[in-house]
């Protein structure tokens, strides 16, 4: 489903040349779950934003479903994104002005949907992740807890095949960032490919598989019942 | 949800912040609007006003001076009557009427008056060429002679300077004439051998009219022995073809003659209008400048604001299209409001003011709505599209640079 081969990201920072990605070869299989952990600067973030299309690589491509990501027009790869891949971030992303259920009906409006359907939908997304009662809550009326359930219900709104999480549970308290990985696990059991950066080692145990990202090097790859060191 | 839901819920959100650029914005269309609603009902008051003194532009033999308006055509020197017809001929727009004149020094009961030779309107419509291109054929401007037309009082002369029309034993006298002489309408009058009726006594003017006696143009040359010749045209043109140089085009196509405008009372009104124009001018390089430095430098400082939530957008699927749509919906958003409000205020405004500034009563203009929301859309669109499009190009990644 997703592939990146031989992709290395460097830029100039002050005169020096750094390397943010080195050669990283990678492949996770429709209805894959992988967790991606390293300490900071190890390029977890640089890495899921190539996934998302939304950085282009220095070298190396990044394929989706066989196609070069990079290779399409900005337009194709906004519609790719649109239909394809959703986003969870840490912090949450919510659209401050809107209401959560016109939060939800973001990416449902730039897929052209008609506003009633947009409406519906978002309020059947909102009721399953439990915020039945605060459709019309703007983010800074709600917990950060309910906010990362308006992201994910968010998130699910053009039913992404790819689900692509950016350290999900790291402003949330023990309790709800369970909450959160449950409805990951929820998603994935319906077959979404998933792809988590995350520094909570309860949470990436959780994934299917592990990847971690040192200096810019995936170094190992470790499945759910052991650790197996790859490359 | 769509784009305008999008649009008008930041609006609203951060309405604070926007509050500058929008006053910015009002204020400078609310001043245009006042002014050029002021100075509109001010040029047409004072226009009427002009129109109301009667001749404004002078054609003189070459070597005359003007000492005085109204003893203009007492010097003596002459050009010929064919100037008349030349100007009637002609195509210069803003000539409303032309009077020619003669006049020569009479005594009657041992006192000195003036007998002026006129030329009345019909001799002009009895010409049929003269009908077809002349002067009188064509549209009047500036509300000059309205009323003189259908006018058959003859008294008129002593303010419209033409009057429609007059017999060859007819004559008109001026208030100092009938009172020396002690004349009435319909009594009869001796001049150099010939018996006038007269026709009408003209209402004292305080001016050297008041010790003329007015016949026919012709009668008078026949009289004078002179020829076809005149002393003077007096010409009523339109204030405003005055001031976009009516004089030099007469010039031009009589170089032999001399002509002159009153200029005191011209330059009053070209003063007026260009003090009046420069200052809407002068508003609308202001708010340019300063309403659109303002609309940008919001504009810029909104983009970096929402940076993130642009960086989100993008990520849910958002193309570059549509965040620049975003912003430049908002522009226009803030362009029209401005540009309505402006109108509403500024009209209220001339309303209440025009009276008390310009002592004229002054009614709004639809006409400068359409100017007040085009020049505030314009302004605040084209002040948008470079942080619209800077917002466009930004760079998605900035939505995660917290981890």
């Amino acid at each position: 489903m997703l592939r990146m081969e031989n992709v290395s990201k460097s830029y100039t920072h002050r005169g020096r040349m750094v390397k943010a990605l080195d050669s990283a070869t990678l492949h996770i299989p429709a209805g894959d779950f992988v967790s991606l952990v390293g300490p900071s600067g190890s390029g977890k973030s640089t890495l899921l934003l190539m996934l998302g299309g939304m950085l282009s690589p220095s070298e190396g491509r990044v394929l989706l479903e066989s196609s070069s990501v990079y290779d399409l027009s900005p337009s194709d790869r906004a519609k790719m994104r649109r239909e394809k891949v959703g986003f969870v971030f840490q912090t949450f992303n919510l659209v401050p002005y809107l209401s959560a259920l016109e939060n939800v009906q973001v990416p449902l409006f730039l897929a052209k949907m008609e506003e009633k359907a947009q409406k519906d939908r978002a309020t059947a997304l909102l009721e399953r992740v439990g915020l039945a009662d605060r459709l019309d809550h703007k983010p800074g009326e709600l917990s950060v807890g309910q906010q990362q359930r308006v992201a994910l219900a968010r998130m699910l709104a053009n039913e992404p095949a790819i689900i692509l999480a950016d350290e999900p549970t790291g402003n949330l308290d023990p309790e709800t960032s369970q909450q959160i990985i449950s409805f990951l696990e929820e998603f994935h059991a319906e077959g979404k490919t998933i792809v988590m950066v995350t520094h909570d080692p309860h949470a990436a145990k959780r994934a299917k598989r592990t990847l971690r990202l040192q200096s810019g090097t995936i170094t190992c790859q470790q499945a759910d019942q052991g650790r197996q060191k790859l490359l | 949800m769509r784009l305008r839901t999008l649009v008008l819920r930041e609006i609203f959100e951060r309405k604070s912040q926007l509050l500058t650029s929008f006053l910015a914005i009002l204020l400078g269309i609310t001043v245009i609007v006042s002014i050029k609603n002021i100075s509109y009902y001010s040029e047409k008051a004072v226009a009427l006003e002009m129109d109301s003194l009667g001749a404004n532009v002078l054609v003189l033999p070459k070597s005359s001076t003007l000492q005085d308006y109204y003893a203009a055509d007492m010097q003596g020197e002459t050009i010929p009557e064919e100037y008349v017809t030349q100007l009637a001929m002609s195509d210069l727009a803003g000539l409303d009427n032309l009077s020619p004149k003669l006049s020569m020094p009479i005594e009657l009961q041992g006192k000195g008056f003036t007998l002026t030779g006129i030329l009345p309107k019909s001799e002009f419509q009895a010409k049929a060429a003269w009908s077809g291109a002349g002067v009188f054929s064509r549209p009047i401007g500036c509300g000059a002679s309205v009323g003189m037309m259908g006018s058959e009082d003859k008294k008129t002369l002593a303010r419209k300077r033409v009057i429609e029309t007059l017999e060859d034993n007819e004559v008109l006298v001026g208030a100092d004439v009938a009172t020396k002489l002690a004349l009435k309408e319909t009594d009869s009058l001796e001049v150099l051998g010939k018996t006038f009726s007269v026709t009408a006594v003209l209402p004292q003017t305080g001016t050297v009219d008041d010790a003329r006696i007015f016949a026919h143009l012709h009668v008078v040359q026949d009289l004078s022995k002179k020829g076809p010749v005149i002393n003077a045209i007096e010409v009523i043109g339109c204030c405003q073809e005055i001031s976009k140089g009516l004089v030099e085009k007469i010039n031009r196509l009589l170089p032999d003659a001399k002509v002159v405008t009153i200029t005191q009372i011209a330059d009053a009104q070209i003063k007026i209008n260009r003090m009046m124009s420069n200052l809407s001018l002068m508003f609308l390089v202001i708010i340019i400048f300063v309403g659109g430095a303002s609309i940008a430098n919001y504009m810029y400082a909104n983009v970096y604001e929402r940076r993130r939530e642009i960086g989100t957008l993008m990520a849910l699927g958002a193309s570059s299209g549509l965040v620049l749509r975003i912003f430049m919906l908002k522009a226009l958003i803030l362009g029209v409001a401005g540009g309505v409000g402006g109108y509403a205020i500024g009209t209220v405004l001339a309303v209440i003011l025009g009276p008390k500034l310009a002592g004229v009563i002054v009614l709004p203009m639809p006409m400068l709505a359409l100017l007040a929301v085009g020049v505030s859309v314009v302004l605040a669109l084209a002040a948008s599209y470079f942080p619209a499009r800077r917002a466009a190009r930004l760079d998605p990644c900035a939505t995660f640079q917290e981890v």
